[in-house]
């Protein structure tokens, strides 16, 4: 069985369809995509690098997809309202994978563009051709199927000089009544000492259908740029995801990436970052909270391809009832590259004896005169401090949130967005409590007078 | 309040508690003394509920209601309160909401509406006060970082807010300069009243010169072998404990 095959299928039978409906600039993949997912196979559980997790069975199931690219609802704005406090965001919408036009009525905000691809390839030519499919390795068969039917994006770009004033929101949100996939884009180039933060928030409106969001990142960082790229999903146990985000790291940037995990059915996140430059900083966050079925794998890879860079990497895992998470993550240090300090991290605590956790910690240096550390830890909650709240007539349950949540504190610390981590910090507490609605998550601005 | 009848418990299959026999009422104050390893610890566990012991005999009452039966948190609720020999560092839980989370627990318990803000920290800075806890303490992570003296302080505050109707203090001496040992003593003796009742675990006369007990025990072997006045404890400093173990020894 390939699950691959009937995507090829699909292309080959609605080329022209697809390739009517996108901006000319995405129709340039496409073949070199075809190409190689003709010999690509989807890894299947125990594959290197994927010892918990089957994308071909993810990707076998037959889920729709919107060739034709029909408008879905009439605003997501609109239809979709949670109680949330004002983040002073700029926000944008995504219903399934197209962006709405009302969302993207704000665009240009000061010098930031914020557009569809539709419009960016007109607007800003040369940045789309110079950037758009640049970092995103085809070697990867879900990039290279995203390439391959992906008919529209989002371009976030900052030029030089310019530091964007509000942090930017953008809302996917799954709307469909229908099981489908989407392939979502975003291509984030932040120009010279230029400065973004951006929030990107999963939902899924409709709990009772299968959904895959298949979806491609690349972020090009600058000399000397500074970028927040914060990545949250608050789903539904039926929404499957495979993200795979890709980092240029220029000389002097700042990248911080967190991934965020409140609720999903099955998540696949891959991280892939190019230290370009000197002096180029990396953080690299990840939370993940998981129970029922729950399933999140992070995989993470940094190359250090230049002296005196620093990254930093941690994640967290929480995992309740049958919940399945898993981490593999590498530092390479290229040869000629001192001076270079790297960590990375991962904990991981084990709330039920049904909870399964797998990690793989890696270093690769080929550089003497480097600072490199990596661990790995998974354990279950202390049983000391637990006996301990509760002579203090602080019940089991509430015990045991209380150390749950302090766990991934340190990881919500690392947020650079003041309200964000204001607001993460309540969406975890009630995360743990159990009272979590699908609305709570969103941080939407669209009920700014609701407390 | 308190009257523990033939109580027996066990850690991992060894018989620790081997029938011990102690009633306290309120405005009372008895000291448990004895040798290393006797049970003095295990007892102030299974008092409180230590799910790492099991209680293989006997009966223990708290003002009428059976306490084994209770969970550890139903018992503090119900007003026991241990001063822990080792106080728990727990990482990333804030003292504030730490006390908070327990005070509001207790007054669901007793059906009482949760405590204000405002009402909270306005008690919670009365009581640091007490002990003369450093308020930048009060806003870090339980225990985390704290000195030893630091530990043992905090633990009376906590005391202070919970106000206890029976306090077991395990050891609270241990580990503490002269300074630190007379404000933890003087907190215990403000918070003391004729309703309330202390146990004080200890292996030293020292603390006995700040906190007056009315009664002295001996614990040995997992029983209590002796109990007096106050002056035991001074004739325990002076002659150690062999004398006590050879008299138990030779009636077996």
């Amino acid at each position: 069985m390939n699950a691959l095959k009937q995507y090829i299928d699909l292309y080959d039978e609605c080329r022209t369809l697809i390739e009517q409906q996108s901006p000319a600039l995405l129709n340039t993949l496409r073949e070199h995509a075809r190409e190689k997912l003709e010999t690509a196979r989807l890894p299947r559980k125990g594959c290197e690098d994927y010892e918990a997790t089957d994308l071909e069975a993810v990707f076998a199931h037959d889920y729709g997809v919107n060739i034709n690219r029909l408008p879905f609802d009439a605003d997501p704005g609109e239809t979709f309202h949670c109680d949330v406090p004002n983040m002073s965001t700029c926000l944008y919408y995504s219903s399934n994978d197209a962006f709405h036009s009302s969302a993207t009525a704000e665009r240009n905000i000061g010098q930031v563009v914020v557009e569809p691809f539709s419009m960016a390839a007109v607007d800003h030519p040369e940045l789309m051709n110079a950037h758009y499919g640049r970092l995103a390795s085809l070697d990867n068969p879900t990039t290279a199927l995203n390439s391959l039917l992906v008919q529209d994006g989002l371009l976030i770009y900052v030029p030089d000089g310019v530091a964007a004033e509000r942090p930017i929101q953008l809302v996917n949100i799954f709307n469909a009544a229908l099981d489908m996939m989407v392939q979502r884009r975003l291509l984030i180039v932040v120009g010279k000492n230029a400065s973004v933060k951006i929030l990107a928030c999963d939902h899924t409106q409709s709990p009772d259908y299968n959904y895959l969001n298949n979806q491609v990142i690349e972020i090009v960082a600058m000399q000397g740029s500074t970028i927040d790229f914060y990545d949250m999903e608050e789903s539904t146990p039926k929404t499957h995801r495979v993200s795979s985000i890709y980092v240029d790291q220029h000389e002097g940037s700042n990248v911080l990436i967190d991934g965020i995990t409140l609720v999903n059915g099955f998540t696949r996140n891959n991280y892939h970052v190019e230290v370009n430059g000197e002096h180029a900083e990396t953080q690299l966050l990840g939370m993940t909270i998981a129970s029922g079925e729950q399933h999140v794998d992070s995989h993470t890879f940094i190359s250090h391809n230049a002296p005196r860079c620093h990254s930093n990497e941690m994640f967290k895992y929480v995992l309740n009832d049958n919940a399945v998470g898993a981490f593999a993550g590498k530092i390479l240090v290229k040869s000629n590259c001192p001076r270079v300090e790297a960590y990375q991290g991962n904990r991981n605590l084990c709330g039920s004896p049904t909870a399964k956790m797998y990690t793989k910690p890696q270093l690769e240096i080929y550089t003497d005169d480097v600072m490199c550390s990596h661990g790995s830890a998974v354990g279950q909650l202390d049983e000391d401090a637990l006996f301990y709240m509760r002579t203090r007539g602080i019940g089991i349950d509430e015990a045991r949130r209380l150390l749950m949540q302090a766990f991934v504190a340190d990881v919500i610390d690392g947020v650079r967005l003041d309200a964000l981590k204001d607001r993460l910090h309540y969406l975890v507490e009630k995360r743990f409590a159990g009272t979590l609605s699908n609305c709570a998550g969103c941080m939407q601005a669209c009920r700014p007078n609701n407390k | 309040m308190l009257i523990i009848k033939d109580l027996q418990a066990s850690i991992e299959d060894k018989q620790i508690l081997k029938g011990v026999n102690l009633t306290v009422k309120p405005g009372e104050v008895h000291a448990i003394m004895g040798p290393n390893g006797s049970g003095k610890s295990t007892l102030s566990a299974v008092l409180t509920g230590n799910p790492a012991y099991t209680v293989t005999g006997g009966s223990v009452e708290f003002y009428g209601k059976d306490l084994l039966a209770l969970s550890p948190e139903d018992r503090a609720h119900e007003g026991l309160f241990l001063s822990f020999q080792y106080p728990v560092e727990i990482p990333g839980v804030s003292m504030v909401n730490f006390m908070r989370t327990a005070m509001n627990e207790k007054r669901k318990y007793f059906g009482q509406e949760p405590l204000s803000a405002a009402d909270f920290l306005k008690i919670m800075r009365e009581k640091r006060s007490i002990v003369q806890l450093d308020n930048k303490l009060a806003s870090r992570a339980v225990n985390e970082g704290f000195s030893g003296g630091e530990k043992k302080r905090n633990e009376i505050f906590q005391m202070a807010m919970l106000e206890p109707r029976l306090s077991i203090l395990d050891e609270t001496d241990s580990g503490l300069d002269i300074d630190a040992l007379r404000i933890v003593a003087s907190g215990v003796n403000t918070l003391k009243s004729k309703d309330n009742a202390t146990i004080v675990i200890t292996h030293y006369q020292r603390l006995l010169d700040y906190i007056k007990p009315d009664f002295v025990h001996v614990l040995y072997k997992g029983r209590i072998v002796m109990s007096a006045g106050p002056e035991l404890a001074l004739e325990l400093e002076e002659k150690g404990y062999d004398w006590i173990k050879e008299q138990v020894d030779a009636q077996q």
